[in-house]
């Protein structure tokens, strides 16, 4: 990948922050890659004058000097791509943090690689390979086997390849085409990995959170936005996501959060149990770690390498999820770069490209046929962090565009520690029709209607509450105050769930199903008795608590149906 | 670096706080400089641009005095670096670290950049064990973690700094190493005088560091302030090994500091004319707090600020909030009732209590307690604006439960003297003391064997004698 630019040497001229001007720099091109000063601290070409480079630093530039030496690499800002990421925790360059010391000072995370994997061969020599089939296995890079692929761009006749044996990452294994192949391959991160062709349909991807896959799912290779103020559970919501979700690869980008969430991280999917491999959840992990005091550019970049990570694993074969904590923090590296450079502010100080940026990286999103014709996906779910919780900022304005999914939390529900504080009113899946569809064809063909009844009643409720702070519960209509009941039972009993609960953390699909159903056949019987003329007061006198607390109390969907049963054959003595 | 340091005395321009220096060669960016006027006098800044042969230099005290002719200017040649020791423990410094409590200057062999670095996240140990305040709301209600970093939101005219201070002369983490850092950010000169008579004791007793910088001084100084606050504070923790509470106020005042600065620099404004790079300003400052692996001592940071106009959308407690891990609330509503310290404990919350507190770390009982507590309290709210709409005569007796513990909870938990240090086992029994006004049955948090032991025990023990704790 190298051009013809490589050692070329500029010089600083102007030092602000972590933007530089370099004079005399010769041969470089947009996005290329340099190194600064003595320390060699990694930075990218981000404007080309005649006369001067604009160059962005990924690291702290404390005593940079006009006149210190800009190398270009000749290439530009790509991630290495093998085995070894899975279980890692990296910076937003993808460089090693395990490993690196404990102060990040300029220019010490700079591990160098030297382990070596098991490698099969699976292709035989003499046989036709096209771009993104299969060479051979890493058979110990994880639970999952780790295909090595020939890269994107290549194709030919696999001339060599290794036999079964020990190989380190940066030597060739194979050649294709004439080109070898290594185990680790470069991309830039910046252009998505290619690919045959999105796939139509959706598949649901199941998340363990009843208010998520029961009424605003997500779909394989879609995008999906968390939008909420400070403390509303964002970090919590998506750690959720992240611990339960049945994806095959998780990459979790921690982008200029706080460094004790990711030490959280760190430690509790190294703990957890991974049902789906019987390992450990840190097994089928990337972690990205560009806490908020870190080099505030390599934040910008860490979104790029987590999706690129993502990208990697999809082109084998797997599904990958993306979560990304804060992007409103990446835009605000944008908004600084812009700043720095003197770029012309649009809304809010942001660059006028923000919009188009929050779009390049959600369509990086998809569920595809790879190269290679196997089925892989890319699902992303990012967190936004309004200032103020002011959903019309910018930032959130935007994204609200681009994603599929969009879990606006409340403020109000999180005070009254209403979790997951998720508003039925605020958020939304465009894709729930199509995700009904997949639904009546695996199994429970109820889907659709029961997630109807769910958000109609939700929003009665509000409407009668609203109502009711007029003129008082008790002048309401007996059906009425029913609904009032019914959503209260819904809310509590089936929409909250506790991250922190042994029981409820995740839900199971059927569980939730059953849950649901419960509350709606609690409204239907507790209608009946309505027309039956049972006064609404006896009836919300009742000791639901076994429908709240079935949440908690249960396993699985049948103890919920007995429980069901028991609890609307109680409300039919009251006739 | 090598060689005498160059003396400039080309200084082309000054704009507020900001000195432009032409001709210079080999000044770095973000380097310390020291300005000599013409008087003599000495003052200190940082380079915030290099261009060529210009750099501009943001000045730490002012300009004021400062005529380009006669001043002169020398770069230290990197970033600003003080000495770190316990020698800083016992004194009383102003803003910039000079002592102003009559003894010699503060030095030493071993020096640390004031910018601190990054700590690698994979070192990080996650926080668990408390820091007792001794203030009950607190310690019952939102635990302090040692390697935390929680704020308290305050309003202009409630006693934040006194609470502060409180807090700062009476911390303790059970008898391990444990030293208080306390930085005092644009205090007018009666809250610094008292800041000093509450911390005296502890001052004297070699365990606590204040940093003031008041009101009428220089408001650029408070860049620095919290600095080299922390990065004292670092080396206590994760070199001495000690636990460490870092007590910060008022940010708001700092952020000011660093708003005009961005003024001066002609930056583009985000909300409310502050950089857009505040966020990330804040959280070099908050971030500091932590554990390492392997290592003993801490870092705890409770920084105190004031809602401009009791507005927590402001971009001070907002972009605060988003970094910090919860909050403290006080409340206006609450003082009015004349209780202190004024915390609304339904908006304040400790994120990281569930592993600083319970079974092990605190009491058996203790997170229970709390939940049992803050259910309660929200449910007593509700029956509060109940009784408003409806009139108390048609609450149930349950529903008037609530109003007498709410009460309770407020007077004997909640309200606490400025001089008060309470051990864990007073709070958490005032608190079983408060919970005793409500029926049995709703007490649905908490195992019917601990309500036994305690409802139990609390009742014996009303005379003043010593609850006995469930150990
Ligand atoms: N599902 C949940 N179950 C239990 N507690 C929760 C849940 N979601 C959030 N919380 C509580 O809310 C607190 C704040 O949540 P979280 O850290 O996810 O907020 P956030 O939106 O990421 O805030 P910030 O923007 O400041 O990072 C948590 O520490 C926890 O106490
Ligand atoms: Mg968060």
């Amino acid at each position: 990948m190298t051009r013809d630019g490589a050692g070329a040497a500029g010089r600083v001229r102007r030092v602000n922050g972590p933007v530089l001007e370099v004079e005399r720099l010769r041969g470089v091109a947009m996005a290329d890659l340099v190194e600064v000063g003595a320390a060699r601290l990694p930075g990218e070409v981000v404007a080309l004058r005649p006369d001067r480079v604009t160059v962005q630093v990924y690291e702290y530039t404390g005593g940079i000097t006009p006149g210190d030496p800009v190398v270009a690499l000749g290439r530009p800002l790509a991630a290495p791509l093998g085995p070894g990421l899975l279980g890692g925790v990296f910076d937003g360059l993808l460089r090693p943090l395990s490993g690196a010391p404990v102060w990040l000072r300029p220019g010490v995370t700079r591990v160098a690689d030297d382990r070596v994997w098991s490698f099969e061969p699976v292709a035989e020599v003499g046989q036709p390979l096209g771009a993104g089939e299969e060479i051979g296995r890493v058979t110990d890079a994880g639970p999952l086997p780790h295909r090595v692929l020939v890269p994107p761009g290549l194709a030919g006749t696999l001339e060599a390849v290794r036999p079964a044996g020990r190989y380190p990452a940066h030597e060739p294994v194979a050649t294709v085409g004439g080109t070898g192949v290594d185990l680790t391959t470069w991309w830039p991160v910046r252009r998505a990995r290619p690919y045959r062709a999105r796939l139509d349909g959706a598949v649901p991807l199941t998340t363990g959170q009843r208010v998520l896959d029961a009424v605003f799912p997500l779909a394989l290779g879609a995008s999906a936005a968390v939008p909420g103020g400070f403390g509303t559970g964002k970090t919590v919501l998506l750690q959720q996501i992240a611990k339960w979700c049945d994806a095959d690869v998780i990459v979790y980008v921690g982008c200029g959060e706080r460094g004790n969430e990711m030490a959280d991280v760190i430690e509790d999917f190294a703990q957890l149990a991974d049902p789906r491999t019987g390992g450990r959840l840190a097994d089928r992990t990337v972690i990205i770690a560009n806490t908020s005091n870190m080099p505030i550019m390599a934040r910008e970049a860490s979104i790029y390498t987590g999706v690129t990570v993502a990208e990697f694993y999809r082109d084998m074969g797997y599904h990958a999820v993306v979560i990304a904590d804060s992007t409103s923090r990446w835009a605000e590296a944008l908004r600084e770069f812009a700043s720095r450079t003197g770029a012309l502010p649009a809304e809010e100080g942001y660059p006028a490209g923000l919009a188009s940026a929050l779009a390049a990286f959600y369509e990086r999103a998809g569920r595809v046929s790879t190269a290679a014709g196997q089925e892989g996906s890319v699902t992303v779910v990012g967190a936004v962090s309004p200032p103020g919780g002011d959903l019309t900022e910018p930032v959130t304005a935007h994204t609200q565009r681009f994603v599929r999914t969009l879990w606006s939390l409340d403020r109000d529900l999180a005070y009254a520690r209403h979790y997951p504080a998720v508003t039925w009113a605020g958020s939304y899946c465009r894709d729930a029709d199509a995700i009904g569809g997949w639904h009546v064809q695996h199994g429970d063909p109820g889907w659709a209607s029961r997630r109807a009844h769910v958000v109609a009643l939700l929003a009665e409720a509000d409407r009668l509450a609203a109502m009711a702070e007029l003129v008082g519960v008790t002048a309401l209509p007996g059906p009425e105050r029913m609904v009032l009941l019914a959503a209260r039972l819904l809310r509590e009993g089936v929409l909250q769930q506790s991250a922190l609960s042994p029981t409820d953390a995740r839900c199971a699909p059927d569980r939730s199903a059953a849950l649901t159903d419960m509350v709606l056949g609690v409204l239907a019987a507790c209608r009946d008795l309505i027309e039956a003329g049972v006064p609404a007061t006896t009836i919300e006198a009742v000791d639901f608590s076994p429908v709240l607390r079935a949440r908690e109390e249960t396993t699985d969907a049948g103890q919920v149906e007995r429980r069901a049963e028991l609890v609307v054959a109680g409300l039919a003595e009251l006739r | 670096m090598s060689g005498p340091a160059i003396e400039y005395g080309t200084i082309d321009e000054v704009r507020g706080p900001l000195v432009i220096v032409r001709g210079v060669s080999g000044v770095g960016w973000d380097e310390f400089a020291r300005i000599r006027l013409g008087s003599g006098e000495l003052r200190h800044g940082l380079v915030l641009e290099v261009d060529g042969d210009l750099a501009v230099v943001q000045i730490l005290e002012d300009t004021h005095g400062l005529d380009p002719a006669t001043a002169t200017v020398t770069f230290d040649g990197a970033p600003l670096r003080i000495p770190v020791g316990p020698q800083w423990l016992g004194r009383v410094c102003n803003g910039r670290g000079v002592p102003i409590d009559g003894g010699p200057p503060i030095v030493g062999t071993t020096t640390a950049p004031v910018n601190g670095s990054p700590l690698n996240p994979t070192v990080r140990q996650p926080p668990a064990d408390p820091v007792l305040t001794g203030i009950s709301a607190i310690d019952a209600l939102t635990t302090l973690v040692r390697g935390q970093k929680l704020p308290i939101f305050s309003v202009a005219g409630l006693p934040h700094l006194e609470l502060a201070t409180q807090i700062a002369a009476q911390a303790s983490v059970g008898g391990e190493p444990f030293s208080v850092v306390v930085a005092g950010m644009g205090l007018t000169h009666t809250d610094a005088a008292a800041a000093r008579d509450v911390l005296e004791e502890r001052s004297a007793a070699g365990e606590l560091l204040l940093l003031l910088n008041t009101a009428d001084e220089p408001v650029i100084e408070r860049i620095l302030t919290p600095r080299i606050a922390l990065t004292v504070a670092e080396h206590l923790a994760f070199t001495l090994g000690r636990h460490v509470l870092v007590v910060v106020a008022d940010m708001t005042n700092y952020c000011e500091a660093v708003r005009e600065v961005s003024a001066a620099r002609g930056e583009i404004p985000a909300r409310h004319a502050y950089p857009g790079y505040l966020y990330s300003d804040l959280a070099s400052l908050y971030e500091r707090c932590g554990r390492i692996r392997g290592r003993p001592g801490s870092v705890t940071i409770l920084p105190v600020l004031t809602m401009p106009a009791g507005d927590i959308t402001h971009p001070v407690p907002d972009l605060t909030g988003y970094i910090t891990e919860g909050q403290i609330v006080l409340s206006a509503e609450v003082y009015g009732r004349g209780i202190t310290p004024p915390i609304d404990p339904l908006s304040s919350l400790s994120r990281l209590m569930r592993h600083g507190a319970g079974p092990g770390r605190t009491r058996d009982d203790h997170l229970d307690v709390a939940a049992q507590l803050l259910a309660a309290l929200a449910r007593a709210r509700q029956v509060r604006e109940l009784a408003e709409l409806v009139g108390s005569g048609a609450l149930t007796a349950t529903d008037r439960c609530y109003l007498t513990f709410e009460d309770a909870f407020t007077q004997v938990l909640v309200d606490q003297r400025v001089d008060e240090a309470r051990s864990l086992d007073d709070t958490l029994d005032r608190a079983w003391r408060a919970l005793a006004a409500l029926p049995r049955p709703e007490l649905t948090m908490l195992p019917a064997t601990v309500v036994a032991a305690h409802l139990g025990t609390v009742a014996a023990a009303d005379d003043g004698a010593e609850a006995a704790s469930d150990a």
